[in-house]
């Protein structure tokens, strides 16, 4: 099978190790990965806003760069949410509707169309917190939340699972969103550093020593509010920890 | 690390993000075996405020006509007054893990979710037919029928029917419908007395200021707030803000104007179209008070509080309360079909926007609304801003999908004042998918340039670098560039709002572009070439 | 054209697309184990009411008869208790608000919520069961229903012109989440079990 890696853009930006770690565990499966080069976005910023006409252009340059692929992987819940539930501002020929059904996030793919069963080289002996990224959570269905009266069942929890050393820690809130929310974090400021503030306080109060999640977006700005508190905690991506990484 | 997954769900009960704002002394009621009673609208531990720090209460939004309500504004004021916010927050996040607990404890309740939201879209999809059977039910049990096309027709309809009876005073329960008409107000100006029976919406009629949420309307204020509204207008020790000694000074200044009253009102839970019955959920017993006691009642309803049959009570008994307060159910379940002896029986059926409302394809089913509340209990943003934030008469997730409807200019930036994060829709016990209309709304009000324009402009902006892969690369290029240009909508604005609360992302070394043209591309080609060759 | 013309012309030509049909109501398994009259008591305890077994001898009502007895006004609708308030002669429903003590009997009782119900005919004045400062109400254990669900398919709810169930004392906690009893009914509520007498209707 062939994958296309998607790299959201603000991991291209200010978090490229997630990407790389990405790249690096897809290829330990010996998978075949391409990195379109003229990537770009998901569209998300714009489509958050309701400016679905501004966002039309960057869809399309989406499916043109992935078209080709059989799956798409990318390390991140909202991205992918995005993608599946609202690359909606094009026309939805043949070609879009099957880049969207292929579209999968780096977690959900592990674990439901890979169905791996080890990660021999990945030790993380720390305490941590893990953090749903709300459209990972309930829009991609990464783990039962807190809300619905089923079984429990977590994906990302049963990945870390097979990291030796991981101790996992609970939260007073495990779903409670941490408000970035995307452009609500530059729109609503004081709500959302409010959220950010107990959100890590929370992470805090549990005793974590490091934040885990599938989302970088949702870790930037607690990572920033964090460090305005004088909060120690440090904050790292799954793929990062599922690909080895010691800290 | 951690075995049980199931028990990864959080931690323990007493587990609180601020256990500063717990009081020591337990003022909960006991029950017959002396345990603290922890059902319903009882707290799990009171929310009591430390007695030293006295804190104004912060008020809500500021309303300027059909301005645009500045939530983000009011919400900044509310997190200023840090003792309402946290009690707020505390206080209703603990009916929300009220609910988990009745919900978790049911093996059927998302069957009974599901159930409930195809009474209820069945019951919309034939609205006409089951007025029609409602009504014809209500006349034949002698209750007298009126129908309003708006809040202003409702409430003419209801003065018209006091002054028939010479009627000066009303007593009334609970009724968002009534808050929507401004029906207070109207019958303010028409010199006939309103007296809120229920307790928080009194003390919020005696403040001169709208309830705040749709099931306990006081939640923002604190008792001292409630000592200071209680001593103004009913004359009580301002010092003392027992919570009982406060519950009490009202029992017996209401008491009198409760016995006195010229006519009663209760609003509507549930429309039994079978029989023309009209259900009430309270825990007070004021809506059995407004109707039992006055020689006038009248029911004011809302068009979509329909259901088909008596049975269906069944289904939505058992998740209204349940979703609302965690309890099984309310104290007092009132079923009003026929006037008693020697007394004339109303009900007003208010359409004010709800048949308009269902011929949206997106949002019509934002029509099977219970009231329940829950939406607010859950949502992070409505726990921190206080309902007043909203400026509407429905504020937290459900106000944010049906206020654009009464008014879109005014409420368009309450769509705004969400995450998205989608656990309103979860909680929901008639499943409406708040957050996705939340979305949906979104993008009516862009497409309709009712969004700010700098906004608009910023997303073209974004829009435009986005879909060029050669400017994106440029833009996010080099270490300083990226932190100034991408993304854009997070770190350029006029203010830096992103800088005031949190410390700024560090700019990497290099993006995953440039690493990979570096270390992966150069590679790749050579792959290929050695292929080729 | 009148509201009503309007309101449902507007409905009619707003009709969502698509069809959205009635589903069945499915039985469900009962929450409450078998022993009804131990659930019932068990739930009416949670919401803040008492419940008390009638008790042998000449005095069923021996549980609350200091209650009675302290009452000054007591209305009674029941033939085990005579009051002195007569609730056949009442005028009007404000003639109630003296009212210390109400005993009625309760057509059932649900144990699932620990509620009971009355209609017009229990009460014979409405206002009683929300003017009395405390309400005293006569259960048979024999008419302990399992569930809501089963109580609505009673046919009280089809013939009566008012039918409410009591789950509990009136209650509110309005001011920061303080629970207060008596908020504007009653202040309490106690339940004894008590099988009807065998009486013509």
């Amino acid at each position: 099978m062939r994958i296309g890696l998607f790299v959201p853009c603000y991991v291209d930006a200010f978090e490229p190790e997630v990407g790389i770690a990405t790249l690096e565990l897809l290829e330990r499966f010996g998978l075949d990965v391409d990195y379109p080069y003229d990537q770009t976005c998901c569209g998300q910023p714009m489509t958050n806003t309701g400016c679905h006409t501004e966002a039309a252009a960057t869809e399309a340059l989406f499916v043109k760069n992935f078209s080709k692929f059989d799956y798409v992987v990318a390390p991140s819940g909202s991205c992918v949410h995005q993608v599946r539930e609202h690359l909606t501002a094009i026309p939805q020929t043949e070609e879009v509707v099957g880049v969207r059904q292929k579209t999968f996030e780096l977690v959900e793919f592990l674990h439901d169309v890979l169905k791996i069963e080890d990660l021999p080289w990945a030790e993380f002996p720390h305490r941590v917190a893990y953090h749903s990224n709300c459209n990972a959570l309930r829009g991609i269905h990464h783990a039962r939340p807190s809300e619905i009266a089923r079984p429990f069942f977590s994906k990302p929890l049963n990945l870390l699972k097979k990291v030796r050393g991981v101790e996992v820690v609970d939260l007073t809130r495990p779903d409670e969103c941490c408000g970035f929310g995307g452009t609500f974090s530059v729109f609503e400021p004081a709500v959302s550093a409010k959220m950010g503030y107990d959100k890590v306080a929370d992470h805090a109060r549990a005793g974590a020593q490091y934040v885990v999640s599938s989302d970088s977006s949702c870790m930037m700005h607690q990572k920033g509010c964090a460090e305005r508190l004088g909060v120690p905690l440090k904050f790292i991506h799954i793929a990062q920890v599922l690909n080895g990484a010691a800290a | 690390m951690s075995e049980d997954l199931a028990g990864h769900e959080g931690s323990s009960e007493s587990g609180m993000i601020h256990p500063e704002v717990a009081k020591g002394a337990d003022e909960g009621e006991r029950g017959q075996d002396g345990g603290r009673l922890k059902h319903a609208e009882a707290a799990s531990r009171p929310i009591g405020s430390p007695k030293a720090v006295r804190e104004p209460q912060p008020r809500g939004a500021k309303i300027r006509g059909d301005r645009p309500i500045d939530q983000a504004e009011a919400a900044e004021r509310f997190l200023a007054a840090p003792l309402h916010q946290k009690a707020h927050d505390e206080r209703l996040w603990d009916l929300r893990k009220k609910r988990d607990t009745a919900a978790h404890g049911i093996p059927e309740w998302e069957e009974l979710r599901e159930l409930a939201s195809q009474i209820k879209t069945h019951t919309l999809s034939n609205l006409d037919r089951y007025l029609e059977q409602f009504e014809a039910a209500a006349k034949v049990n002698g209750v007298h029928v009126h129908w309003a096309r708006d809040g202003a027709e409702h409430n003419r309809i209801v003065h018209g029917i006091l002054r028939d009876h010479g009627a000066k005073t009303l007593i009334k329960s609970k009724s968002m419908l009534t808050e929507e008409c401004g029906f207070r107000h109207y019958m303010a100006a028409h010199d006939i007395e309103i007296i809120e029976t229920d307790l928080g919406e009194r003390i919020q009629q005696l403040d001169d200021e709208e309830p705040s949420h749709v099931v306990v309307p006081a939640v923002h204020k604190t008792r001292f707030d409630v000592a200071e509204v209680f001593a103004r207008t009913m004359g009580t020790d301002p010092e003392n803000d027992d919570a009982h000694y406060l519950a009490e000074s009202q029992r017996m200044h209401t008491r009198p104007l409760i016995l006195q009253a010229d006519a009663g009102m209760t609003g509507c839970n549930f429309a039994v179209a079978e029989t023309g019955t009209v259900v009430t959920c309270t825990n007070e017993g004021n809506a059995d008070l407004s109707g039992n006691v006055p020689p006038l009642q009248i029911h004011s309803i809302g068009i979509e509080k329909l259901i088909p049959r008596v049975e269906h009570l069944g289904v939505f008994l058992r998740i209204l309360a349940r979703s609302a307060l965690g309890s099984p159910i309310t104290q007092y379940t009132s079923h009003f079909r026929g006037p008693r002896p020697g007394s004339e029986m109303h009900y007003v059926l208010v359409d004010n926007g709800r048949s308009e409302r269902l011929g949206m394809e997106e949002f019509w089913t934002s029509l099977k609304c219970i009231r329940c509340g829950a939406c607010m209990n859950t949502c992070p943003v409505y726990r921190r801003s206080g309902g007043l934030s909203y400026g509407a008469t429905y504020s937290g997730p459900i106000g944010l999908i049906i206020d654009p409807t009464y008014n879109k200019r005014k409420y368009s930036t309450l769509p705004f004042s969400s995450t998205m994060n989608g656990s309103c829709t979860n909680v929901c016990p008639v499943k409406i998918n708040i957050h996705e209309q939340i979305f949906a709304w979104r993008k009516v009000l862009a497409e309709e340039h009712q969004i700010p324009l700098l906004k608009q402009g910023m997303m073209k902006a974004a829009g435009a670098v986005l879909s060029r892969p050669a400017a994106y690369r440029a833009a996010i290029g080099t270490a300083d560039s990226a932190l100034k240009a991408l993304p854009r909508f997070a770190v350029y604005n006029p203010l830096n709002t992103w800088g005031k609360a949190r410390e700024m992302p560090e700019a990497p070394r290099q993006s995953f572009h440039a690493w990979y043209k570096q270390n992966r591309m150069a590679r790749k080609s050579s792959t290929k070439k050695d292929a080729a060759e | 054209m009148s509201a009503r013309e309007a309101t449902l012309a507007a409905i009619r030509a707003n009709r969502p697309a698509g069809t959205y049909p009635l589903p069945d109501m499915p039985d469900f398994t009962p929450l409450v184990g078998d022993d009804l009259v131990h659930e019932f008591g068990e739930r009416l305890k949670r919401m803040g009411g008492r419940i008390e077994r009638a008790a042998d001898g000449p005095d069923p009502l021996q549980p609350v008869r200091e209650r009675i007895a302290g009452a000054a006004v007591l209305a009674s609708a029941v033939p085990e208790v005579t009051g002195n308030r007569d609730l056949a002669a009442v005028a009007s429903p404000r003639d109630l608000a003296d009212v210390d003590v109400a005993v009625m009997r309760a057509v059932f009782g649900i144990a699932e919520t620990g509620s009971v119900l009355f209609t017009e005919r229990e009460l014979r004045v409405n206002s009683v069961a929300y003017l009395a400062q405390h309400l005293i109400v006569l259960l048979d254990p024999a008419d302990i229903l399992v569930n809501v669900q089963a109580a609505y398919r009673r046919p009280e709810f089809g013939r009566s012109a008012y039918a409410v169930l009591h789950t509990g004392p009136s209650a509110t906690a309005d001011i920061e989440g303080v629970l207060i009893h008596g908020a504007q009914g009653v202040r309490s509520l106690t339940v004894v079990l008590l099988p009807r007498q065998d009486q013509p209707d």
